[in-house]
């Protein structure tokens, strides 16, 4: 037995993949509402993507293109290892360009360019429950997504302006989706929550080991908790430049300099760094 | 510097991979899948189990690619599992039809059918054979045949040989028959997918039983233990009956006139060997006007291959879940069944190695703000 016989296109039998694209119908038909749905084991770790890799499995066809970014990264080695995944399984052409691209699963960063129409953009979810931290138990969490009842996931924020002065979140803070449910837009710099907002393209978020898929739809309202007096505030970008292609206003890695210890810049989206340096 | 640490990831892994061929090969031999298969039946079942997947010789070249990691190995065979479709679900299995190998029970000396040793490291000391360091093939055949010849003069030939006629009476039955369980409705409701359906709470007990079946040996020991020392039990649950051995499966006739198909039709598609437990839990019960009085309940466990500590332990556990007591942690069913599965819990905790350069970058800005910093 050869290992190629053993597996079907894009790794899943046909059946799995519709059971999943049935789960996404869904999710996008209820915007931000986690629909759980029959996670299935992959050849990657459980928190390594296996959320996202099961949306990106169940929906690419012959003619996409797939571009695979972690943390920023094209070439980091957990996006190389999932982009050969699914090239592996399916012989589809992959790229570092987020215009290229049909299919973009990311953990943890929205692209700098902005994503047009009929682009999806594929989110790896580690804690899909944005009131886990307020409640351990999912049959709670349920019920207070049901009711709408998100007074705690404000009072956890709030909380943190007594404790701390101001609202001290860092990546993954909460947005609240079409008026209607508080979601986690998974663990993004909050430098990319105001990309979620009325995005063109279609943005699907996956959580393997949790089992739960949820979706923006495109152009639909996003918006990021917060206060009246504590309005939402990104990470802090303003004089940063990046050493490289000298970009500003947007999302930077900060490096150490190991002889000065001095602190240095440049863009943590390495495909836009280059781009805008050819440019 | 940073950047380092993230460019030319295609080169690094695949000198990585390299690198780990050369780990399991570097002795300069390689193991034959056969020879797992042969020897290493307590992994081979472990993985099996773990898998929910009942395959020895997909199990036994997992095991080889893994180099022996059991986690490794169930990793492989749930990808793999993924991939398969599922056409047919079996019909439910009676252990009490089982042609066994090997069957205990604590709770009585005298059984219906007596009590079966079987093949278990339970009588045996722990001493390191170094005679095994010897062992050939050659022998290891000529014994083989003496002990087939030997078993064969004797009345009881070994189960493994010969089938059982008729299945045994379960020793609860008759526990059962004067009155000291509690009475429970018989449940035939259709079983619950959980590799199907995602699991919601409050979980049915067939979802339960699911997990439980294919959580991480480990794990499901670690939390069994922890009942019996006295988080969750009261009272020194009991084996009831322990029952090792091979039982048939079938999967309904599509054609059938009968719903859900009909034992008489259906299809034999082969034995598997099962390890059931079924423990007896003291349970004290109120009575009113002050009185109490002690009850028994069961609690039930099963898995693929013999790994009777993972069932006992699973036994546990079911009746823990069952109580509907929630005072400890092995009560909760969320925090059981979330937390036993190898592929998921290795899997998170393994993410911690992957790079969280925006995370970390995103908590320091707002470690830095509320310092004052800029």
């Amino acid at each position: 037995m050869s290992p190629k016989s053993l597996y079907n296109f894009a790794f899943f039998d046909e059946g799995s993949k519709r059971e999943l694209r049935r789960a996404i119908l869904k999710a996008v038909a209820i915007p931000g509402y986690q629909v759980p749905f029959a996670s299935r084991e992959m050849p990657i770790a459980r928190g390594w993507g296996t959320g996202g890799l099961q949306l990106t499995l169940s929906l690419v066809g012959k003619d996409d293109v797939l571009k695979v970014i972690d943390q920023g990264a094209d070439e980091s080695v957990n996006a190389v290892s999932i982009k050969r995944l699914v090239k592996g399984t399916t012989g589809i052409r992959t790229t570092e360009d987020a215009r290229d691209a049909t299919i973009i699963q990311s953990r943890h960063r929205i692209p700098e360019f902005s994503l047009a129409r009929g682009q999806i953009l594929v989110l790896q979810v580690p804690m899909p429950e944005p009131l886990r931290f307020v409640e351990p138990s999912e049959y709670a969490t349920k019920r207070l997504h049901a009711e709408k009842e998100y007074s705690g996931a404000y009072l956890a924020l709030f909380e943190e302006i007594m404790k701390y002065g101001r609202v001290s979140t860092g990546a993954d803070h909460p947005v609240l989706v079409n008026d209607r449910y508080v979601m986690a837009p998974s663990p993004i710099p909050r430098f990319d929550n105001p990309k979620m907002n009325r995005s063109k393209a279609l943005i699907l978020l996956g959580a393997g080991r949790e089992k739960k898929i949820y979706a923006v739809p495109p152009f639909t309202k996003v918006a990021s908790l917060d206060f009246e007096d504590h309005p939402f505030e990104v990470e802090a970008i303003a004089g940063r430049k990046c050493r490289k292609c000298g970009a500003e206003g947007v999302f930077m890695d900060e490096i150490v300099d190991e002889a000065s210890g001095a602190s240095d810049y440049q863009c943590n989206d390495t495909s836009f760094c280059g781009a805008s340096r050819v440019i | 510097m940073g950047y380092v640490a993230v460019k030319g990831g295609a080169e690094a892994i695949e000198a990585s991979i390299e690198r780990l061929k050369y780990e399991r090969l570097r002795k300069g031999l390689t193991l034959g899948v056969d020879a797992v298969e042969a020897g290493m039946r307590a992994l081979v079942d472990q993985v099996m189990s773990e898998a929910s997947l009942y395959d020895e010789a997909m199990a036994a070249l997992s095991i080889k690619q893994a180099e022996g990691s059991p986690e490794e190995a169930v990793f492989l065979m749930r990808a793999f599992r993924s991939t398969l479709p599922r056409s047919y679900y079996s019909l439910a299995i009676d252990s009490r039809a089982m042609r066994v190998e090997r069957r205990i029970s604590a709770s009585f000396k005298d059984i219906p059918g007596g009590q079966i040793l079987g093949a278990s490291c339970d009588y045996t000391h722990r001493l390191i054979d170094s005679g095994l360091l010897e062992e050939t093939d050659e022998e290891a055949a000529l014994w083989v045949a003496a002990y087939l010849a030997n078993a064969a003069a004797e009345s009881s030939p070994p189960a493994s040989a010969a089938p059982m006629p008729g299945a045994i009476a379960g020793a609860i039955d008759y526990i059962r028959a004067i009155g000291l369980l509690k009475a429970r409705p018989i449940d035939d409701a259709e079983p619950r997918d959980v590799t199907k359906r995602s699991i919601e709470f409050p979980a049915s007990r067939s979802e339960r039983l699911q997990i439980l079946a294919r959580g991480q040996t480990g794990a499901v020991t670690a939390l069994g233990y922890a009942a019996l020392r006295g988080y969750g039990a009261t009272l020194h649950p009991t084996v009831g009956e322990l029952r090792v051995g091979r039982v048939a499966v079938y999967v309904p006739n599509p054609y059938s006139s009968e719903e859900g198909g009909d034992a008489g039709d259906a299809y034999y598609v082969g034995e598997i060997r099962i390890t059931a437990v079924e423990t007896l839990v003291p349970v004290s019960v109120r009575r009113g006007m002050g009185k109490t009085e002690i009850e028994f309940e069961i609690g039930f466990g099963a898995s693929f291959g013999q790994n009777e500590t993972k069932a006992i332990a699973m036994s546990l556990l079911d009746q823990c879940l069952e109580s509907g007591d929630k005072r400890s942690a092995v009560q909760d069913e969320e925090f059981v069944l979330l937390h036993v599965d190898s592929v998921e819990a290795t899997g998170f905790i393994s993410h911690l190695k992957l790079p969280h350069y925006v995370t970390f970058q995103s908590k320091l800005d707002s470690v830095r703000k509320a310092r004052g910093e800029k």
